[in-house]
C-alpha cells in the first residue's frame, strides 16, 4: 500500500494512503473531538466538531472525511481551530435540551465530556430548542427528540447495519429532525427495539426504557421471592461500565453485586440456553426426519422475531417454535420452580438481566405467560443493572466471587457461547451431531460458525447426509439469508440469526462505548469462558438439564414442554389503510 | 410535553390508487424519479398533499422504504405532509419582491381571500404560503397559483385571476 | 443605441420553441454538426481557447471542465444540465428554457460527446414545471429528427437526455445535492472526496454544467470562439446573460458585453431606478452573493475587475436596492431566504442561520445585547469556515460584506 507523508502540528507522520485526518491525528497522540463519527459506521462529515486547519486550504477540512495527501499540513492547535470546534459545542448546546443533572446519559454523553473539555461556560447565544413530544410509548426505548444533536448515527444503524429503516432525517433547516416517517411513535412502525440505535447515540436522545425502579420496589417488598437470571453476553461485557478490560470476565463479581442488591436467588439464563438447545435440537432433528418446514432458523433474538414478523410474516413457519432462553426461565421460575419451592408463582418477580432491549418487548407478549401469570416481570439491561450497582455503591472492581444459586445455577460451555454470534449454531451442533450420528463432533470447537463475518456458513456431515447451516447476525444480513428463503434459493437446513451484530455481546442493552474492536474482546473472553471455566461443554451433558426432564418436563418436546417452552408468532400488523409499513 | 400520538390519514382509495399506479407507470415505476413522481401524486390528491397511506402504497409500489419517501416528501418545499386546498397560492417574499413591496400584495391577497399566509379558505379552495423565490423576480411581486406564474398585480387584477381558479 | 448584445440570445424570439423545423431553419444544430465532424479534443480546445467560465456560479473553467471529464476513465459517463437556477434574482437560465429550448438541447448533446457521455440530465426547478412540457416535446422532436438516440447524424454518437424535476429546494443547486435529487433522494450533499467528476449521479463520471454554460457551447461550436471572443474586453472576452430586477425600471434578462460597468447595466439598460431614487446597496450573483454600495457602482462587469473590490459575478444576477430598504432589513430578508433553504444537515448551518437570524430580529428591532454583533460575526464566520457544503459557507456573504461597507448599521466603526 502506497505511503503517505504528512505533518500534524509539525509532528511528521507516514500513514497509509486513504487514511483520514482523524486516524493520523490519534497516531500521533491527537485526539480530535467528534460526535457524528462512530468507527463502525460510514462518514458522515455532519457534525462539523473535527474540523482543523490545512495548510493551503480555503477553509478548514473536516478531519473524519479528509484523507490525508502527500506534503499535507495539518494544525489542529490553532486559536482558528479551536475557537471553530468550540464554537460548534456551543451551537449544539444552545439547541439541545439541557437537562443533564436528569438524563440517563449523566456520565456518558459526548456532548457533555466535549462542554467540559472546551471549558464551555455562560453563552451569548439563544437557547432555542425544538420541542417535539418524547416517545415513551413501547417497552424498550424512549426518544426525546430534545436532545437530539443530529448526528444521524442512529439512522445510520437503523437503516444501514440493521435494514429495518424506521428512522430517518427529515425536513430542512432548523426543523430537521430524526424522525420515524409521519412522526409515528416507535411502537406504530417496525422497529424491532433491537436498541442498536439507543447504543450508538452519543447524546440521551434515545436510551433505554429505565425499569430499575421496579426492581429496587419488588426487592423492596417483603411479599415478593425476587429472582434474577442473567444472560450470557452480560458477564463479558458489565466490567466496560466499571472501567475494567474490554471483554473482562466478572462473572462471579456479577452474582455477588445481584446478591448484595437483594435478589433472593441469582440464576443463570445458561441453564435454559442449555435447555433450548435439548428442544431446539431436537425440533430440527425431527423437521429434518419428518419433513418439517425448513430452512429452521433460531429464535433466541427477539429483535430478530420482531423483524421477521414484520417484514417477512408469510415465513414464520421457519421459525423454531422455541421460546427464547429469557422466556423459558420465565416460565419454569413461574411453573417448575414455584413447585419446588412451595411459592404461589404470583408471588414470585422474575427479573432478568439482559444485553438487549428488545428483550424488555418480548417480556410484555400476550402469549409470554403461565397459567396467567407473566413468565417474565421485568427486564433490565446491562446498561441498568451497572447503574443501580454504582448507586447503591457497590465497589464493582473489589467484589469477591461467587456463585450462581441452583438450581437454575449451572450452565454448560455450549450454554455461554449464545452470546457470541455463531455461538447457538455451535452448541446446538454440539448436541445434534452427538444425537444423529452416536459420536461426538470430531472437534468440539467449530470454528465455520465463529468470528464476525456477516454471514457465516458450514456443511455438517451428520451420518452422510451432508446438511447445510449458516449464521447471520445484524439485521441487514438476516434480510439477505430471508430474501434467499423468499426466492426459494436457500440451500440451508438449519440458519441461526441473531438480531445484533457480533451477537448478544453487542445487544442494544451493552453499555454505551461498544464498538466492534470491544465486541471482539467480549466473544474472546466467551469462548474462553467455554473452553477454561466451565466443568461441560455440551448442553446434553447438563445434570441440572437432565434432572429437570426426570422430574418435570419427561421429554423433550413433550406435552410440558409446549406447554411451558415454546411459542407461536404473528404478523406484526402494522398497516396503513391496507398498505404495508415498508 | 405527553407522549406521541398516532395520526391517521386514511385517503387512498380505489380511484386515486389508480391515478397513482397510472403515474407511476407513466415514470416505469423508477425509484430514480421519486421527486417528480410525488408531485405528480401530490396534484391528484385532493387537497394538494401526500398522506400516510399514500406515501406508504408509493413506497410499497416503488419497493423503497417508506423513510427515505418521507425524508423527500418534507425536504421539498413543493410537497407537503399536511392537507393543504384545491389551489395553493405561492406569494413570494424574496429580496426581490420584497424590494417590490410584496407586502402590499399579501395584504390584499390576505383581506380577499379573509386568511392568513399558513392557512386555507374555509370551502378548502385556497390555502397560501410564502415560497422563497420561484424566479419570477422580472414581474416582482409575484405569485403563483399552482403552477401559473402571475405578476406586476393591481388589486382587480388579483381578484380576477383568483376568481378564475373558483 | 442598446448595450446589450445577441450571441447567445441570438435567437430569442426567432423561433417557435415547439417547433425544430423552425429551429433548424434559423441554423438550428449546425454547432452539434460541426462537433461531430471534428474529434472531441478540437472541441475542447475551441473551450479553452474562448476561456468561457462556467455560469452556474463557482466560475470553473469550461474548456478545464470538459477536458477533465473526458479524461476521466469509465465507459458510461453522465452529462447534467443544472437548470436549478435558486438564487433570487437568477432567472436568465427561465429565459433560455423558454425561449430556445433546442440550443439547450444542442448543446448538452455537444457536452455529451465532448466528455464522452451516453445520457444527459436535465434538472429544471420545481418553480419552472411550467416549461417542463416545452422541454419534453423539444426532446421528443429531437429524438425523432435524429439529433438525439443512436447514431446521432449517422456517426457512432448516441445519447440521450431525461428530464427530472426538483421540487422547492435551493441546496439542490449544488451538484451532489442535485444528483442526490435525481436519484430520488432529499437533496442533501454529498461528502467530497468521492468528486461527482469521479463518481457522480448512480456512481458514475459525471460532469455537470449549467443551462447558459451549455448554450454559450453551442454558439461557441456555431461560430467559433473567435465571434465569442470579439465581444467584452481583451481581459474578460465575450458575453454574459444577466438577469436584473429589483429597483430598477426594466428588469429582466439581457445578453451584456463584459466590461460594462454596473452603472451602465442599471442606467443604460436597465432603466435606472424609479422616482430617481438613490441606491443604497447592489447585490451581484444572487442571496448567497456579495453586496457593494453605490461608490463602487463604476466598476466595470468583468470577473477581475469585480474581484478587485470583493465582489463577484456569481449567478449574473445583479439585484438593485434603493433608498427604501435600510441594509438592515435587505440583510433580514436574506437572512429569512437561508434560513428557509439551509438542509439542516450540518451545525454550522443549520444553528447558525438560525442564531444569527434571531440576532438580526434584535437588531432591527434595536433590542440588541451587547454582545450581539461579536457573535454575529463570529458565527458568520464560523459558517463560512466549517459548514459542510457552498451553502453555508456562502450564506454570510452579504452580511460580512455588509460589516466592511456598512458598519455604522451594527454600531462599528
Amino acid at each position: 500500500m502506497k505511503e503517505i507523508k504528512l505533518s500534524i502540528n509539525n509532528q511528521k507522520i507516514v500513514v497509509p494512503a486513504g487514511t483520514t485526518i482523524l486516524e493520523a491525528a490519534k497516531e500521533v497522540g491527537v485526539h480530535i473531538p467528534t460526535l457524528c463519527y462512530h468507527p463502525d459506521q460510514a462518514i458522515k462529515a455532519n457534525c462539523r466538531v473535527c474540523v482543523v486547519e490545512v495548510k493551503g486550504s480555503r477553509k478548514l477540512s473536516a478531519a473524519c472525511s479528509t484523507p490525508v495527501w502527500e506534503g499535507m499540513e495539518v494544525i489542529t492547535t490553532s486559536k482558528k481551530v479551536l475557537d471553530s470546534q468550540k464554537g460548534v459545542v456551543e451551537l449544539l448546546i444552545a439547541s439541545h435540551n439541557q437537562d443533564c443533572l436528569n438524563c440517563q446519559r449523566n456520565g456518558t454523553c459526548e456532548l457533555q465530556n466535549l462542554a467540559e473539555r472546551f471549558n464551555i461556560g455562560k453563552t451569548n447565544l439563544d437557547i432555542d430548542i425544538l420541542t417535539l413530544p418524547i416517545d415513551d410509548g413501547n417497552p424498550s426505548i424512549v426518544r426525546d427528540p430534545s436532545k437530539c444533536i443530529k448526528c444521524n448515527r442512529c439512522v445510520e444503524t437503523c437503516s444501514k447495519t440493521q435494514g429495518v429503516d424506521v428512522l430517518t432525517h427529515a425536513h430542512r433547516s432548523d426543523q430537521y429532525i430524526i424522525s420515524t416517517p409521519y412522526n409515528l411513535p416507535l411502537g406504530s412502525t417496525l422497529c424491532t427495539f433491537c436498541g442498536q440505535c439507543s447504543a450508538v447515540c452519543p447524546v440521551g436522545a434515545i436510551v433505554e426504557k429505565d425499569n430499575t425502579e421496579q426492581v429496587f420496589e419488588a426487592i423492596e417488598n417483603q411479599k415478593k421471592h425476587v429472582i434474577c437470571q442473567v444472560a450470557p453476553a452480560i458477564r463479558t461485557a458489565l466490567g466496560d461500565a466499571f472501567g475494567l478490560d474490554d471483554g473482562a470476565i466478572v462473572t462471579g463479581q456479577m452474582v455477588n453485586a445481584l446478591k448484595q442488591l437483594g435478589f433472593d436467588k441469582v440464576f443463570d439464563t445458561n441453564f435454559t440456553a442449555d435447555l433450548t438447545i435439548i428442544e431446539e435440537g431436537n425440533e430440527l432433528i425431527d423437521r429434518i426426519t419428518n419433513g418439517g418446514t425448513l430452512p429452521m432458523i433460531t429464535s433466541c433474538s427477539p429483535g430478530w422475531i420482531n423483524y421477521v414478523e414484520g417484514k417477512y410474516d408469510h415465513l414464520l413457519d421457519h421459525l423454531s417454535t422455541c421460546k427464547s432462553p429469557q422466556q423459558m426461565f420465565g416460565a419454569l421460575s413461574k411453573s417448575y420452580y414455584a413447585e419446588k419451592m412451595g411459592i404461589d408463582p404470583k408471588d414470585i418477580c422474575t427479573v432478568s438481566i439482559m444485553p438487549c432491549t428488545a428483550k424488555k418487548f418480548e417480556a410484555q407478549r400476550d402469549e409470554m405467560n403461565t397459567n396467567g401469570v407473566r413468565d417474565v416481570d421485568v427486564v433490565l439491561t446491562t446498561r441498568e443493572l451497572a447503574k443501580m450497582i454504582k448507586m447503591t455503591g457497590i465497589d464493582f472492581e473489589v467484589l469477591q466471587e461467587k456463585e450462581f444459586d441452583s438450581p437454575f445455577g449451572i450452565g454448560t460451555g455450549a450454554a455461554v457461547i449464545f452470546g457470541a454470534t455463531g455461538g447457538v449454531m455451535e452448541a446446538a451442533l454440539r448436541t445434534v451431531y452427538e444425537v444423529v450420528v452416536g459420536e461426538p463432533m470430531p472437534s468440539i470447537d467449530f470454528e465455520p460458525a465463529r468470528g464476525l463475518q456477516g454471514i457465516k456458513e458450514a456443511d455438517v456431515d451428520l451420518n452422510g447426509t451432508v446438511v447445510k447451516v449458516a449464521v447471520a447476525h445484524g439485521l441487514s444480513n438476516a434480510k439477505i439469508v430471508m430474501d434467499m428463503i423468499d426466492k426459494g434459493e436457500c440451500p440451508y437446513a438449519f440458519i441461526e440469526i441473531m438480531a445484533c451484530p457480533g451477537g448478544c455481546v453487542g445487544g442494544g442493552g451493552q453499555p454505551i462505548n461498544t464498538t466492534m474492536a470491544t465486541k471482539s474482546k467480549r466473544i474472546e473472553s466467551t469462548y474462553k469462558i467455554d473452553k477454561e471455566k466451565l466443568q461441560y461443554r455440551k448442553s446434553h451433558e447438563n445434570p441440572a438439564i437432565n434432572k429437570l426432564y426426570e422430574e418435570y418436563l419427561e421429554k423433550p418436546l413433550g406435552h410440558k414442554s409446549h406447554e411451558l417452552l415454546h411459542t407461536h408468532y404473528h404478523p406484526r400488523d402494522k398497516k396503513i389503510g391496507n398498505i404495508k409499513l415498508k | 410535553m405527553g407522549s406521541v400520538t398516532e395520526t391517521k390519514f386514511e385517503v387512498l382509495n380505489d380511484e386515486l390508487a389508480s391515478k397513482i399506479d397510472k403515474i407511476l407507470s407513466e415514470n416505469a415505476y423508477d425509484s430514480t424519479k421519486l421527486v417528480g413522481i410525488l408531485l405528480d401524486v401530490q396534484d391528484v390528491v385532493p387537497k394538494k398533499y401526500v398522506p400516510m397511506d399514500v406515501a406508504a402504497y408509493v413506497a410499497a409500489k416503488l419497493n423503497i422504504p417508506l423513510t427515505g419517501v418521507y425524508d423527500v416528501i418534507t425536504f421539498y418545499a413543493s410537497l407537503s405532509e399536511k392537507p393543504r386546498a384545491d389551489h395553493v397560492i405561492n406569494l413570494c417574499k424574496s429580496i426581490v419582491c420584497k424590494t417590490n413591496n410584496y407586502m402590499d400584495l399579501q395584504k390584499s391577497l390576505e383581506k380577499f381571500l379573509g386568511i392568513k399566509v399558513g392557512e386555507a379558505t374555509e370551502d378548502g379552495k385556497f390555502a397560501l404560503e410564502y415560497s422563497a423565490c420561484f424566479g419570477a423576480c422580472d414581474v416582482a411581486p409575484a405569485i403563483k397559483i399552482d403552477q401559473d406564474v402571475y405578476g406586476k398585480l393591481t388589486d382587480e387584477k388579483l381578484i380576477e385571476i383568483i376568481n378564475s381558479y373558483r | 443605441m442598446s448595450k446589450s448584445v445577441s450571441l447567445i440570445t441570438e435567437n430569442y424570439n426567432k423561433y417557435n420553441p415547439d417547433s425544430i423545423d423552425e429551429f433548424i431553419n434559423i441554423g438550428g444544430f449546425t454547432g452539434l454538426k460541426n462537433a461531430l465532424n471534428m474529434s472531441s479534443d478540437d472541441v475542447i480546445s475551441i473551450a479553452k481557447a474562448s476561456k468561457v467560465m462556467g455560469r452556474g456560479g463557482a466560475a470553473y473553467p469550461l474548456g478545464k471542465k470538459w477536458e477533465q471529464a473526458k479524461s476521466v476513465p469509465g465507459d458510461n459517463k453522465v452529462v447534467i444540465c443544472n437548470a436549478d437556477e435558486g438564487e433570487p434574482c437568477t432567472f436568465k437560465d427561465r429565459s433560455m428554457l423558454e425561449k430556445d429550448p433546442f440550443r439547450l438541447i444542442e448543446g448538452m448533446a455537444i457536452a455529451g460527446y465532448t466528455v464522452g457521455a451516453q445520457n444527459g440530465y436535465l434538472y429544471i426547478r420545481e418553480e419552472y414545471r411550467h416549461l417542463h412540457p416545452q422541454m419534453k416535446n423539444a426532446i421528443k422532436q429531437a429524438k425523432e429528427k435524429g439529433y438525439l438516440g443512436k447514431n446521432i447524424l449517422g456517426t457512432d454518437f448516441s445519447y440521450n437526455i431525461h428530464v427530472y424535476s426538483g421540487a422547492g429546494a435551493y441546496v439542490c443547486g449544488e451538484g451532489s445535492a442535485l444528483i442526490e435529487s435525481i436519484e430520488g433522494k432529499s437533496g442533501r450533499p454529498r461528502i467530497k472526496p468521492p468528486f461527482i467528476k469521479q463518481c457522480g449521479l448512480n456512481l458514475l463520471p459525471t460532469c455537470v454544467n449549467n443551462v447558459e454554460t451549455l448554450a454559450i457551447g453551442t454558439a461557441l461550436l456555431t461560430h467559433g470562439a473567435e465571434k465569442y471572443l470579439s465581444y467584452g474586453t481583451s481581459d474578460c472576452p465575450g458575453t454574459k446573460i444577466i438577469s436584473i430586477a429589483g429597483n430598477v425600471n426594466k428588469p429582466g434578462v439581457y445578453e451584456i458585453p463584459f466590461g460594462l460597468t454596473l452603472r451602465e447595466i442599471i442606467y443604460d439598460i436597465a432603466g435606472g431606478v424609479p422616482g430617481n431614487k438613490a441606491i443604497t446597496l447592489f447585490q451581484l450573483g444572487g442571496a448567497s452573493g456579495k453586496i457593494g454600495p453605490p461608490s463602487l457602482l463604476d466598476t466595470p462587469y468583468s470577473y477581475d475587475d469585480l474581484h478587485k473590490v470583493g465582489l463577484v459575478i456569481g449567478s449574473g444576477a445583479i439585484l438593485v436596492v434603493d433608498e427604501n430598504m435600510k441594509p438592515l432589513e435587505f440583510l433580514h430578508s436574506i437572512q429569512e431566504f437561508f434560513c428557509h433553504e439551509s438542509c439542516g444537515k450540518c451545525t454550522p448551518c443549520r444553528e447558525g442561520n438560525k442564531q444569527i437570524a434571531h440576532i438580526l430580529d434584535r437588531l432591527l428591532a434595536k433590542t440588541q445585547k451587547d454582545t450581539d454583533v461579536d457573535t454575529l460575526i463570529r458565527l458568520a464566520k464560523l459558517m463560512s469556515q466549517s459548514s459542510f457544503c457552498g451553502l453555508g459557507e456562502t450564506a454570510q456573504s452579504a452580511l460580512l460584506n455588509a460589516i466592511r461597507y456598512f458598519p455604522e448599521e451594527f454600531g462599528l466603526k
